[in-house]
């Protein structure tokens, strides 16, 4: 059980992949199967010009919090790759500060 | 800071901090990272931390990096073909030298027999050869024929031809602080108040070296953004204001935020009395181009033009960045004319947080213009097009693309006997129209060298010969972003293995060049070389710029007020009349109105309404994606399984009237060609325009003629015409043809 997990301000989350292919790179995960994955909700129109469209990475099974780089004093490989710097790794309590500082358009991963 | 710039492990492995600029990846942004080596082989990339721009980041094409260097099918050892097995898959591996032994005698007897000029060298778009295509022609062969095959020119060379016109200045780029080892945080530093993103999306495309995540840098800053694109993107859905402007008629659109601004005073009068020359025409001109009268033009409704007019009339400093959209288009440069203007007028010239400018020479610049000191001016005035279209060939060095293409299918007026092709892979959807034109037209050259990582369509189709070429990580370098036209940083580009018997671009301009115009190559190496380039203009050498890592020169702001944009030191802009040129003595002198001028697509439901009923969609292509660099990484297995098929963009309105799903194969079709997409439906398209992707081929398909991996099926450049060009040669309609969409039947 971990006491940490992953913050994504999917605000600016770009949908740029990156997060994906430095998991594979960092945990060797063939193709087909992810460590994390990203998703996508929609466009569709809200109202007058508003859209709505949202990138969300999700960790998988296979997503251990990159336990040897932290453990080197690194980010996530997934963290520290991304284009858009939407990701943030640590303690539950303290992303939860973050989010709650933020309001809006922010998810945690425990994975 | 932990700078070194190789470090050694226990392990035997070792890592060495480089900068990327393709081949493979991108444009010369330069984004730091180490290479991790094992065994001789790359295991691993990370993104440098301490880089002051990617900070870390790293895009998925520089990820899969160790993917494309170590990949099955890279070539890695010169390789001759038979004349006659053009087409075929019957190479033999060579030296070196024997590719000499080849190549040398045949360039010397075209010479003699039929002149310089029957030699020509094409270009591509963005990699590293971009610097080095030029005076591989001119001073390592000896050719006045440079081509970069694109009709009109259409990518960055008619924004940096109008800048040079009408601001006599370097290219111009949003302020994002690239040059402040602090970034933001720099006291010097504004932030935008607002960005507008006119035909780009740099997210993807990182354009000509600007970092394009930067956006989101500052939107989290507070910047706010305002979008000026035909479909919705995922930054449009960021941003305050988006014009769905129809594709092409972007110049109606700025001259109406221009009529705004000018009639409601919105406009810095100071700016305008001392730097514009042309004020009152251009105000003149603008009241042809009401808001009303523009939305029918542009589809954008009267009440959002004059909202993003006042926005950006009343918001200092706000930063326009123009994109792809200015170039692909026969009315481009009154649109670039139209923008910088705007610009202009609004006072966000070379202002902290607005546009900043680029000096009139390109940093590191000046030994490639002196290349062409090879040639003779008998020789320089043979340059195909060169006559015929000064505009072009004043800022550009190199032939005119469309009449290349003619010279080529004609013989006239003289003709072409040998192509080299330096990192280009053109008949792919990629900087040509009418590819397959362009393919039978090739066919006629008597000798073929083609350089590049990998077996392309271009090369299977016409190499006699193949030079194979490292990737930016197996050959020192440097990269410098804008390619020096406004450099934000130069970055060391270091050699941190070797794979199979490649020769980097430098390499083979000196070597050649040794052999054929031995005094123009006075460098024992290529550190020499890059030593001697860096040393008279920044004052440190190659092993001093690995040592930095990465080096951003001073920058300084409003240089018009400092004598630093003419050579005689005066204030002013390097212009004809001194000042910024809102009406242009250039392109009066050259037959073309002096003013900006709006002038509908060649195709369109306006300008050819028959012919809109039979192809009643309208046509933009080439957007980018994460995962491409124009028509690199298609064999790269972790990119493609992201990014699997070429793909078509259709409204679902549009989708349902035509029988069409979401992953059905579409027919794309018009009176000049054909080819075959995906069909994704999104409501980000309007419903008559749709969007299709470049630079598609298939490694995984047959590798010879006919198929050449599949050339042909997903060439959206097929339907797009040959020399449908601006008056003054530049500009071409890739985002703005029509064509109908039917569903492939199985």
């Amino acid at each position: 059980m971990s006491s940490n997990g992953l913050l994504i301000d999917y605000e600016y989350c770009t949908g740029c992949h990156s997060c994906e292919v430095a998991c594979k790179n960092e945990h060797n995960i063939p193709r087909g199967k992810w460590g994390i994955k990203l998703t996508e909700v929609g466009p569709w129109k809200l109202t007058g010009d508003k859209w709505e469209w949202n990138y969300v990475p999700v960790p998988t099974s296979l997503c251990d919090l990159c336990e040897d780089r932290v453990g080197k004093g690194e980010k996530p490989s997934c963290v520290h790759h991304c284009l858009g710097k939407a990701m943030e790794y640590g303690p539950v309590e303290e992303l939860a500060k973050k989010m709650a500082a933020k309001g809006k358009k922010m998810v945690m991963f425990v994975p | 800071m932990n700078k070194e710039w190789k470090k050694e492990y226990e392990d035997g492995s070792y890592s060495v901090r480089t900068c990327g600029w393709s081949p493979p990846g991108d444009h010369p942004v330069g984004c730091g990272m180490k290479l991790h080596i094992k065994d001789g082989k790359l295991i691993k990339v990370e993104g440098d931390a301490e880089h002051p721009i990617s900070q870390g980041r790293l895009c998925v094409r520089c990820l899969a990096l160790p993917e494309y260097v170590h990949h099955p099918s890279r070539i890695t050892s010169p390789m001759k073909r038979s004349i006659d097995d053009r087409g075929k898959d019957k190479w033999t591996k060579i030296s070196w030298d024997e590719a000499w032994d080849i190549i040398v005698p045949k360039i010397k007897q075209l010479k003699a027999d039929h002149g310089a000029e029957s030699i020509v060298v094409f270009g591509g778009t963005g990699r590293e050869a971009c610097l080095y295509y030029y005076p591989l022609g001119f001073a390592s062969i000896g050719t006045p024929n440079v081509c970069y095959p694109l009709s009109g020119w259409s990518c960055y060379g008619p924004r940096c031809a109008i800048t040079d016109y009408i601001l006599g200045a370097g290219y111009p780029e949003i302020d994002f602080a690239g040059t402040f080892p602090d970034r933001y945080d720099n006291p010097e530093f504004t932030l935008p108040k607002y960005i507008v993103e006119w035909g780009k999306n740099p997210l993807m495309s990182n354009p000509d070296g600007f970092y394009g995540h930067s956006i989101i840098d500052m939107m989290k800053l507070g910047t706010k953004i305002i979008s000026i694109d035909p479909r919705i993107t995922w930054l449009g859905t960021r941003s305050e204001y988006v014009c769905q402007l129809r594709p092409g008629s972007d110049t109606a659109l700025a001259m109406a935020f221009l009529n705004v601004i000018i009639n409601e005073d919105l406009y810095d009068h100071e700016f305008v009395d001392q730097w514009c020359y042309g004020f009152d025409e251009l105000k003149e001109r603008v009241q042809e181009y009401t808001p009303e009268k523009v939305e029918e033009i542009t589809w954008v409704p009267k009440q959002t033009i004059i909202d993003v007019a006042r926005i950006i009339g009343q918001n200092s400093p706000t930063a326009i960045q123009w994109g792809l959209a200015v170039d692909e288009n026969p009315n481009g440069v009154q649109l670039g004319h139209a923008l910088l203007s705007l610009a202009a007028i609004t006072g966000n010239l070379d202002v902290p947080g607005g546009i900043t400018l680029g000096a009139p020479a390109a940093l590191l610049g000046k030994w490639r213009v002196e290349t062409r000191s090879n040639l003779s001016e008998e020789l320089w005035d043979k340059r195909i097009g060169a006559k015929e279209w000064p505009a072009l060939s004043t800022a550009m060095a190199t032939t005119h693309p469309d009449e290349t293409l003619d010279t080529l299918e004609t013989g006239k007026p003289y003709k072409l006997r040998m192509g080299w092709f330096n990192s280009s892979n053109f008949i792919t959807a990629t900087c040509s129209a009418q590819p397959d034109r362009w393919y039978k037209a090739l066919k006629s050259l008597e000798f073929n060298v083609v350089q590049d990582c990998f077996m392309t369509p271009t090369a299977m189709a016409f190499a006699d010969i193949f030079l194979p070429l490292p990737t930016f990580a197996e050959h020192d370098g440097v990269v410098i972003t804008h390619f020096g036209r406004n450099p934000v940083f130069l970055g060391a580009m270091n050699k941190a293995f070797t794979v199979g018997d490649c020769k980097s671009d430098i390499e083979v301009c000196i070597e050649l060049g040794k052999k054929l115009h031995p005094d123009m190559w006075p460098f024992d190496s290529v550190e020499d070389f890059f030593s001697k380039q860096l040393k008279p203009e920044l004052g440190i050498d190659f092993n001093d710029l690995r040592e930095m890592g990465v080096y951003q020169p001073k920058y300084t702001y409003r240089k018009h007020e400092k004598g630093l944009l003419r050579a005689d030191g005066e204030p002013g802009f390097n212009t004809v009349t001194g000042q910024v040129e809102l009406t242009s003595t250039l392109f009066e002198a050259w037959g073309d109105d002096a003013l900006p001028y709006y002038k509908e697509p060649p195709y369109s439901p306006i300008s050819t309404p028959e012919l809109f009923k039979e192809y009643p969609l309208i046509l933009t292509t080439g957007a980018r994606t994460f995962t491409s660099f124009h028509s690199e990484h298609r064999h790269m297995p972790s990119l493609r399984e992201i990014t699997p098929d070429p793909i078509v963009e259709l409204n679902p309105e549009t989708a349902v009237l035509l029988g069409i799903n979401e992953g059905d194969w579409v027919d794309l079709e018009n009176m000049f060609g054909k080819c075959k997409m995906k069909a994704h439906l999104t409501p980000c398209i309007h419903p008559k325009v749709v969007h299709a992707v470049h630079g598609w081929w298939f490694p995984e398909k047959p590798a010879e003629e006919p198929s050449l991996y599949g050339v042909w099926d997903s060439n959206i450049n097929k339907l797009v015409p040959h020399k449908h060009i601006g008056k003054l040669g530049f500009g071409a309609p890739f985002k703005q043809m029509i064509c109908k969409a039917t569903k492939r039947e199985a």
